[in-house]
């Protein structure tokens, strides 16, 4: 037991070794219910096609340059503090978590049309993929957010490779939920 | 024994072992009356047979979880227990309440009185003096245990050992709880019986197993939290959400069956976990401890939880599934392996561990207590086989042909038999058990020599 454990391979990962378990998790969550949705798709292919017209493909759209830009904010804000420029990195993660608030607001924009349209989670299996999927991954934007703040506020260098990994993990699902939800015939 | 305190861990012990004895037997008539629907239908009916089984089951493990804490809490706090006085007494108050729940079903005294009656929700049956009596009890408790933690030495084992039972209690809330709506009620009852199970259980569970890996194979403790914070994180996340897959069919919207469904199924991961950690934790660990018994109870404990709660739960979560076993025998053989896996090899595990050291008598030879764990888990594991056979065919017959719920069960009344044979075996282990924990035994075993690992 002299020998160092093979955990040390993990200590290369940056950030903390708990949130790329929370991060393989969520993926391991996202990626199931996209499964699923493409499942349920078809057995009704005709079904959720007319129920994705129904979706404002723009918003979505504007939602994923709006957040992959954030995503490049946050990069940016984790590579300043590494290299002790620590103002700078906190106004690259304000920016980051503006544009997650934009992305909200975009968002619930969009629901507001669809509950005014009479649209709920149970109009058609479409939509109870659509809330789902789209609203568990807005409360993780929510979440991810409040950790951006959370490590501007305490921004060591670990902190942020943390909190920064995390948020890229939140933009990554969205790049996988608009093609899938959004985009596909 | 380093602390003089950790003494209370053995009455705790030995009251949960008695009630483990009334559960099982509990559990032997109830499975006669599957074989001989009339035994017994006057004086002692099946539902409240059934009642004394459960009940009985979650009774003794809580007690055996409080015990496992004050038997570990000393040494992770490395301090005495703050009272031993209130520790007692809390005792007494949960011995009252347990006989007073007995009395109360078996006899019936006190039929629709809100305070007296028992309440007729399943598994929280306890008449409303004696759930008052389990918060009581429990304040104390976790008064005891959060002083003595919070004046000595912090340990992740004891935070996270801490974290479960505080849950433990709080969740116990909602048992109080009963609202009107029927889908209501049963969505907080779940809260109870969920999320302690798959919740913070699991936290109780991880923490011992992390105290029994650290003190059996001598891996560094580092290592040891390092795998407990995994398994606790992988809980958390697939647990609480998972409580979904109970939500299929009680008038909850559909969205629901998509929650259960795919959470329920990553609940697999946390068990694995557990698998993983016992398993590496003794291929590292270099102690050649002399206690083998509660080393075979420690693993048996983390294959056939990850067997009976992880596999078994896996097979009939899936609400498409579930639509056709939903409370056929698949239910009865999961809710059986996965209870005996998790949670009662873990409190014969501890208790294994302890004997020996709180009674002064350490190493002795234990082969009567292994032979009671292959007894047991050899009993146990042909009990899920069989059910889970009963309840394939019962499935089928039943919810796809449609047949009549009564001429099934006569159909399937073979594996029944064999369920009864099965459960005989338990019963012998059950009692073998308590007695090669309690009789003294005289051999005495030399520990083995310590392995010396070669430079690679």
């Amino acid at each position: 037991m002299s020998t160092p454990a093979p955990e040390s391979r993990l200590a290369e990962l940056p950030g903390d070794l708990m949130i790329w378990v929370l991060i393989v998790s969520e993926l391991l969550v996202f990626g199931a219910g996209i499964v699923a949705f493409l499942a349920v798709r078809t057995t009704d292919v005709v079904g959720f096609a007319e129920a994705q017209d129904l979706l404002d493909r723009t918003a979505g759209g504007i939602n994923t340059a709006v957040l992959v830009t954030s995503g490049l904010c946050a990069a940016l804000a984790s590579r300043l503090r590494l290299a002790e420029r620590r103002l700078a990195a906190r106004l690259w993660l304000a920016a980051a978590g503006l544009l997650g608030g934009i992305f909200l607001w975009v968002k619930a924009v969009e629901y507001e049309a669809k509950v005014s349209a009479g649209i709920g989670t149970e109009t058609h299996p479409f939509f109870t993929f659509y809330y789902l999927l789209t609203g568990f991954h807005a409360a993780h934007v929510v979440a991810g957010i409040i950790i951006l703040a959370l490590i501007a506020w305490r921004d060591s260098p670990r902190n942020l490779e943390s909190g920064t990994a995390f948020w890229h993990m939140v933009d990554l699902v969205w790049i996988l939920l608009f093609p899938v939800i959004y985009l596909l015939r | 024994m380093k602390y003089q305190t950790q003494k209370i861990a053995q009455i705790y012990f030995i009251v949960a072992m008695a009630l483990f004895a009334i559960q099982v037997s509990g559990g032997l008539l109830a499975g006669w009356i599957y074989v001989a629907p009339n035994a017994l239908s006057e004086l002692l009916p099946f539902n409240i047979v059934r009642m004394l089984h459960t009940n009985s089951l979650i009774v003794w493990l809580i007690l055996g979880f409080m015990g496992a804490a004050y038997f570990l809490i000393p040494e992770e706090a490395e301090r005495e227990i703050h009272s031993p006085m209130l520790a007692y007494l809390q005792l007494a108050i949960l011995v009252i309440g347990t006989l007073g729940v007995v009395v109360t079903y078996v006899f019936n005294l006190f039929e629709g009185n809100i305070l007296l009656g028992q309440e007729g929700r399943e598994f929280l049956e306890q008449p409303l003096w004696v759930k008052v009596g389990i918060v009581v009890a429990a304040l104390i408790f976790l008064y005891n245990i959060t002083l003595t933690v919070l004046k000595g030495r912090k340990t992740a084992i004891a935070n996270v050992l801490l974290i479960g039972l505080w849950g433990l209690a709080l969740l116990f809330l909602f048992a109080f709880y009963n609202p009107e709506n029927l889908s209501l009620d049963k969505q907080y009852w779940w809260y109870v019986v969920h999320l302690w199970v798959e919740g913070v259980w699991e936290l109780i569970m991880a923490s011992i197993l992390a105290f029994l890996m650290l003190k059996l194979t001598g891996v560094d403790r580092e290592i040891v939290e390092k795998w407990l914070y995994l398994i606790v994180a992988t809980s958390l996340i697939t647990g609480i959400l998972g409580t979904g897959h109970h939500y299929y069919w009680i008038g909850t919207p559909g969205y629901w069956q998509w929650i259960g469904s795919i959470f329920s199924s990553l609940e697999v991961i946390p068990f694995f976990g557990m698998m993983a950690f016992a398993f590496v934790m003794v291929w590292k660990g270099r102690r050649d401890h002399p206690n083998k018994a509660a080393l075979l109870w420690s693993l048996g404990c983390a294959t056939l939880a990850f067997f009976g709660a992880g596999v078994w739960g896996f097979m009939h979560t899936l609400h498409t599934i579930n639509y056709f076993t939903h409370g056929t025998q698949i239910t009865a053989a999961h809710g059986h392996l996965a209870f005996f896996g998790a949670y009662v090899c873990l409190n014969l595990a501890i208790f294994t561990y302890a004997f020996p050291i709180l009674r002064n008598r350490d190493p002795y030879n234990q082969v009567l207590n292994m032979a009671s764990f292959w007894l047991m888990a050899g009993g146990m594991t042909f009990m899920t086989f069989v059910l889970t056979f009963a309840g394939v065919i019962q499935t089928h017959l039943q919810r796809v042909l449609g047949e009549n719920f009564m001429d099934v069960q006569d159909q399937v009344a073979i594996f029944y038999m064999m369920r009864f044979g099965s459960g005989v075996a338990v019963v012998l282990g059950a009692v073998l058990f308590i007695y090669a924990v309690l009789a003294p035994r005289k051999e005495i075993i030399e520990p083995g020599p310590t392995r010396s690992v070669p430079a690679e």
